[in-house]
């Protein structure tokens, strides 16, 4: 079931207010993204914890209502 | 899903995760991955040369929705090394692309360095 980019964005944008967030719609069906995401939440965490908080923001979405979200996370430089 | 059935997944994951030293819960089996995210993990994994067991999740629902508790991770593929979670696609990608991946393997001497 495809999500549109801006619901994608605007739930993103609400787990992480201070995240620089860049997401492309790679098949242009709505249902498999790339977002890189960089905010501070994501400081001194190994990525799998840092994934993990994206994962959780999204509420299960990811793997149900999307396809695939390929994730690039990191805290600012 | 019953408990029972839960349960029967997390300890079979549990055992091969700690039987082997790197497995590989995917899509499909090595030879034939059912799934683009699966097969590039996969490529990767031969490419370094790492001896890996791929276990099938497609085989058993009760499988494919475990892996994702046990690991508290809500995709597919999962690779484990020496009983630890590293990651999905894109983070064995990223750990491939910098050179940690194969640090991390060498280190825990499952391949040369």
């Amino acid at each position: 079931m495809p999500m549109p980019v801006a619901d994608l964005e605007a739930e993103l944008k609400a787990a992480f207010p201070d995240a620089e967030i860049t997401i492309e719609d790679l098949a242009g069906d709505g249902d498999h993204y790339r977002a890189r995401i960089v905010s501070a939440a994501f400081s001194g965490l190994a990525r799998v914890r840092q994934h993990q908080l994206v994962y959780a923001a999204l509420k299960g979405k990811v793997g149900a209502e999307l396809h695939a979200l390929a994730l690039e996370t990191a805290p600012p430089a | 899903m019953t408990d029972a059935a839960t349960d029967t997944a997390h300890d079979f994951i549990a055992s091969t995760i700690a039987d082997h030293s790197v497995a590989l819960f995917m899509k499909g089996t090595p030879d034939q991955p059912a799934c683009g995210f699966s097969a590039m993990t996969v490529q990767i994994l031969d490419h370094l040369g790492v001896e890996f067991v791929g276990v099938n999740v497609l085989q058993n629902d009760d499988l494919r929705q475990g892996v994702k508790a046990f690991s508290d991770w809500p995709t597919i593929p999962q690779l484990y090394v020496k009983g630890e979670f590293v990651g999905g696609c894109d983070i064995v990608r990223e750990m491939f692309q910098s050179g940690e991946l194969k640090t991390l393997l060498a280190d825990k001497g499952l391949i040369e360095a």
